[in-house]
């Protein structure tokens, strides 16, 4: 059972929620603790637009437990608008559509079913832009 | 400073050793090492470093420096496990380094030990999966493979190349392996073959998979004192150098630049007043093509884009301009995870002594054995010379 773990992911796993620099206006993917040196307040809460592009991809047939029921699964870099990468799984999608440089946007899909014992895991994974 | 010296080594073969234990692995491994060392006894040891990556995840067994140093007979001996994912090893084989430089010992022994078949595919590939971020990466099923096909994928879209153009790698592996007694998979393969391979996550296929496997290698360090009590032609542990990045690669700049493989070899190579094209010979980080290939262009042995085509034109092989893999590389002679780092120092020790048989790089003098965690998250370097 590791539902505060879960619990502790809501903004980013559910709203994509990264962090701008307060000075640079730099945006990272997922929120981090403030590094040493850093004002603690450097880095404020964004919420990403969910807009971005494959970076590289790549079709998982081999899984890890957990993954099976979803084999074989599209995964990705995605260059976010905004200017991070984020991995991710990719949905919606066949798989001899996929191609680097493809516009993508969030959607919200189950990641894993924990089983009988623990949490079904919602998130994100990307699919190509609807128009 | 004392110079230090690799006083003995060896390895079990690796394999599916389902009818032996962790226990089992580490004894035979770390008795064929004293049996290369005349003359050295237990009693001489003042350190144990033990390098896994998996056993509390697969191994169902904690507190491995302990319990491993009691199993093989140095029941009292400081001991501890030296955990850094893939790179457990080379960390170690600094560890232990670090610890006769300091004076706290003059023999220390490093010892790598994996046992992973007890359990299935899914449980190896979440464990690996646990050692990139397991909270913004692991979580979407991205395994460790699949971390690879991405930069894999990116490398060739970013340099024109097809997947074929990876062949050579695993080609140059199972060549070297096909010599080789202590390897998991002793037969030749072909672009031919590699190109029909069934895929593990594109682009990356089955032939460009290592399969991780059980095994255990050891390695006695020494200071220059007991060093020369020893007969034998002389290995010297030259340099060592850890470096880190992020263990994400969407944390990265530029994914495709393993910037830790780079930073780690050079600074262990400035440590050991040698340059890079001093090295002879290689032991890599190589489960796959993309690997090996992104390993050599972070060194600078090759400019981006450009090791495939040198791969292409024999430059791995024993008489190549970089040869890695001699013993099969991860590729071949089987992925030990955290002992792996081990086990290319045991192989560099024989280029070095020149006994590498079919395999062996001529003349080879000085060699570069360099480990990574995750994708390079952790690398660690050794620089071994020929005395």
């Amino acid at each position: 059972m590791e539902i505060a773990r879960h619990w502790r992911q809501r903004g980013a796993r559910y709203r994509l929620e990264g962090q701008r620099s307060r000075s640079t206006g730099a945006v990272r993917f997922p929120a981090q603790p403030p590094a040493l040196g850093e004002e603690l307040n450097e880095w404020e809460l964004v919420t990403l637009s969910g807009r971005g592009e494959i970076y590289s991809f790549s079709v998982i047939r081999q899984a890890p437990d957990g993954y099976d029921a979803f084999t074989p699964y599209p995964v990705a870099l995605v260059r976010l608008a905004e200017g991070p990468l984020v991995s991710a799984q990719l949905t919606d999608c066949a798989e001899g559509d996929l191609a680097i440089g493809q516009s993508v946007e969030m959607a919200t899909r189950l990641l894993v079913d924990g089983g009988a014992d623990d949490v079904l895991v919602y998130g994100y994974k990307f699919r190509p832009t609807i128009q | 400073m004392t110079n230090i010296y690799v006083i003995g080594s060896a390895a079990t073969p690796v394999g599916e050793h389902y009818s032996r234990s962790l226990a089992d692995l580490a004894s035979e491994a770390v008795r064929g090492a004293f049996a290369s060392a005349p003359g050295l006894t237990a009693r001489s040891v003042g350190a144990l470093y033990v390098a896994n990556a998996l056993g509390d995840n697969l191994a169902g067994q904690g507190q491995l420096g302990a319990f491993l140093a009691s199993a093989v007979g140095l029941r009292g001996v400081p001991a501890l496990r030296v955990e850094a994912a893939g790179a457990s090893g080379g960390v170690a084989m600094q560890q232990a380094a670090q610890a006769i430089a300091a004076g706290q010992c003059e023999v220390a022994v490093v010892l790598g030990a994996e046992k992973v078949t007890d359990r299935l595919e899914g449980a190896l590939e979440a464990a690996l999966a646990s050692q990139s971020d397991a909270e913004a990466e692991g979580i979407n099923g991205l395994t460790l493979n699949a971390q690879w096909a991405l930069l894999m994928r990116r490398y060739m879209h970013e340099y024109g190349y097809s997947a074929d153009a990876f062949a050579p790698f695993p080609v140059n592996a199972h060549a070297n392996a096909l010599k080789n007694p202590q390897a998991l998979y002793r037969f030749a393969i072909n672009a031919d073959k590699y190109r029909k391979a069934g895929q593990i996550a594109s682009p990356l296929n089955m032939l460009d998979c290592s399969s991780v496997a059980d095994g255990a290698a050891c390695v006695i360090l020494a200071a220059e004192s007991v060093a020369q009590t020893i007969a034998g032609p002389r290995v010297r542990l030259a340099g060592t150098a850890v470096a880190t990045d992020s263990p994400s690669l969407a944390a990265r700049p530029d994914p495709l630049d393993l910037t830790a493989a780079r930073a780690s070899a050079h600074i262990a190579l400035g440590r050991a007043h040698m340059g890079l094209g001093e090295v002879q010979v290689f032991e890599l980080s190589d489960p796959h093509g993309i690997a090996a290939a992104l390993a050599l262009e972070a060194f600078g042995c090759y400019g981006r884009g450009e090791a495939p085509r040198h791969a292409a034109g024999g430059a791995l092989a024993p008489t190549g301009r970089t040869p890695i893999a001699t013993a099969g590389g991860y590729k071949a002679r089987g992925d030990v995870a955290g002992a792996s780092g081990v086990y290319q120092v045991v192989e560099l020790v024989r280029q070095l002594r020149g006994t590498a048989g079919p395999s062996q790089v001529p003349g080879a003098r000085i060699a570069l054995a360099q480990s990574l965690g995750g994708i390079g998250a952790t690398a660690a370097t050794c620089v071994l010379v020929s005395e």
